[in-house]
């Protein structure tokens, strides 16, 4: 057996290779992090943000607010913990439209060849001319600023994307001689590709999924810091730095730790991103 | 290569007749009759019901959609419901802001990010390049609406150098017009340039690996000569595929780079109008931006028979 090749590595090794990846272990820790931070916003924050106490109001970080506290006097960690909430929500979900769509036509394309794929490419190129946050501002603008409405806007850019990387993904694996032998023993195109080609662009779909991942978060924060993404009361990080803008002279901290909250978690998960990559692409590992 | 080009050409017209179909179809659902709107809630249904006849907006569907785009093709895109002025005139007003605040944006972005790449791509591996890729990991995630708020507080609230917000004109001298887009510019290229700078960086190294780079180390040429004369012009095709690319983010980001700095440009008029319910505003904008994108997109791909001899020469 060659050791070189990828299939016939243990799942021990595989392990013990993610995990000697720098980008990778630093990414999944900021992840963990902060879906734990989502999580626990849940059932536990350090304050209620829903009563706002004025005697507290604008106060700079201390051992009681560890990043203060806002014009209303909510303590700003625990708004962060729930913007946090919300900006996996609504990322998270706008990646599950991209690929729940974007995948099968993907797949389609590739499968089929002939005009099926050429007018399916097209109409990606088309989707792409589109500046995608210029018609996220559109959708939310017509159908009402929410929460809702921008995963929907996200979601839709989101299509392309994932169509594109499946079909590029899916031609590569077709011609392969297993597939060969698939079809030979009768199975159909579909068939096929749920069985075949699918678990073999897994790892470039998962990797596609963080990087989307990652700019549905910065999105969802450019559409709430202009008011047409998440809704107040509801604390999202970028109604946060929206509010924070005006008050820069008076507290600085405000604008800080939203800002921090999506710079590390975009971060995290571009490092995540890059992480599985390098861990799937065998080329990467004859890198020194 | 011009059966390329045209192919390129009819995908951009065919691009910008559903672009024009979307947006004309997406703003008919809009709930709210701008006749309305115009004149107030005071005002009876037979003043409205003449406006709307007057707007044409009594029309079949299919008539009021050929209509405005004979009107777009003549540069005549009808008057704003708010401003009551022709939209032209709002744009032309609105251009010298945004225009040159693109221009700055994706000349600095180029400028910091090709020579950051060719430095990092040149160290390969080593502590400089690491601490630039570094650097610029932190740039992809930042987001340029905060990355703004943290320029206005160092370079306005804290030193003073710039204004923090707001536009005073070309009219009172270009230097403190400058000085207003300074930090938006900023803003919007650096973030930019962090992507920028991976990319090029990733195609030098690709680019570095060719035969015709060793030749030309075997025979003495020094590094920086390569990399300039044969490395960074293999690499650009995809260099210029990335900033075509971006191009259409930069315009979507003036949406909200104006709007952190108050300035009146494109962006910040078509965010208004979306708020004010004024459609034909709003259309003709988005039109203008999807038109800019197609274009620039174009250029990049005659710039492709440009950089690449190969692709001239191929019919």
């Amino acid at each position: 057996m060659n050791e070189a090749t990828p299939h016939s590595e243990g799942f021990g090794e595989f392990v013990g290779r993610a995990f000697g990846n720098r980008s990778f272990v630093i990414g999944l820790v900021i992840a963990l992090v902060v879906a734990a931070m989502a999580a626990i916003s849940f059932f536990w924050t350090p304050f209620d943000v829903t009563r706002l106490v004025v005697a507290d109001r604008m106060q700079p970080p201390s051992a009681e607010h560890w990043f203060g506290t806002d014009h209303f006097g909510r303590d700003v960690l625990s708004m962060i913990m729930i913007g946090a909430r919300n900006s996996i929500a609504v990322a998270l979900v706008a990646v599950v439209i991209g690929m729940g769509i974007g995948v099968p036509l993907g797949c389609w394309a590739a499968a089929r060849g002939g005009w099926v794929d050429e007018a399916l490419m097209r109409f990606n190129d088309l989707v792409f001319a589109f500046p995608a946050l210029l018609s996220a501002i559109m959708i939310t603008a017509v159908f009402g600023p929410s929460a809702i409405n921008a995963i929907i806007a996200i979601g839709i850019f989101n299509i392309p994307v994932f169509a594109r990387v499946a079909r590029a993904g899916a031609l590569s694996i077709w011609p392969r001689e297993y597939i060969l032998a698939a079809r030979a023993a009768g199975k159909n195109k579909s068939r096929i590709t749920v069985e075949h080609i699918l678990p073999n662009i897994a790892n470039l779909l998962l990797v596609q999924g963080t990087i989307q991942f990652a700019l549905g978060i910065l999105a969802e924060a450019a559409l709430s810091y202009v008011g047409l993404g998440t809704q107040p009361p509801m604390p999202s990080w970028g109604r946060m730095l929206f509010d924070a803008q005006t008050l820069m002279m008076v507290s600085p901290w405000l604008a800080l730790f939203p800002g921090c909250a999506i710079l590390i978690t975009v971060l995290g998960l571009n490092l995540l991103g890059d992480g599985i990559s390098d861990i799937f692409d065998p080329r990467s590992r004859r890198r020194p | 290569m011009t059966i390329y080009l045209l192919k390129r050409l009819l995908i951009g017209i065919a691009t910008l007749i559903v672009a024009s179909l979307v947006v004309f179809l997406m703003l008919e659902v809009v709930p709210g009759d701008p006749a309305r709107l115009m004149l107030g809630m005071n005002t009876s249904d037979a003043q409205v019901d003449l406006l709307r006849e007057q707007m044409g907006l009594n029309q079949p569907l299919i008539l009021r959609y050929l209509d405005w785009i004979r009107g777009l093709l003549r540069l005549d895109f009808g008057k704003s419901y708010t401003y009551s002025v022709p939209v032209i005139d709002l744009i032309r007003e609105r251009l010298v802001v945004s225009f040159p605040l693109a221009v700055i944006s994706l000349t600095l972005s180029t400028l910091i990010a090709i020579p950051v790449g060719l430095f990092a791509a040149a160290r390969r591996g080593k502590a400089g390049d690491t601490a630039a890729m570094a650097v610029a990991q932190v740039g992809v995630a930042m987001p340029n609406f905060w990355f703004a708020l943290l320029l206005v507080y160092v370079f306005a609230v804290w030193l003073r150098l710039v204004p923090a917000g707001g536009f005073p004109g070309w009219g009172n001298g270009i230097w403190p017009a400058l000085k207003a887009l300074i930090l938006p510019a900023l803003a919007l290229a650096l973030p930019q340039a962090a992507i920028l700078a991976r990319v090029t960086r990733a195609a030098l190294i690709e680019v570095l690996n060719e035969d015709y780079i060793r030749t030309a180390r075997a025979k003495g040429m020094p590094m920086r000569a390569v990399l300039w004369r044969h490395a960074l012009r293999n690499a650009m095709i995809p260099v210029l595929t990335i900033m075509g690319l971006q191009f259409a983010f930069l315009l979507a980001g003036t949406i909200i780079i104006e709007n952190v700095f108050y300035l009146p440009g494109l962006g910040r008029l078509v965010f208004q109008a979306i708020i004010q319910r004024d459609l034909i505003v709003v259309e003709s904008v988005v039109m203008l931006l999807v038109a800019a994108v197609v274009l620039v997109n174009l250029i990049v791909d005659l710039s492709y028979a440009l950089v690449d001899p190969r692709l001239r020469a191929r019919q």
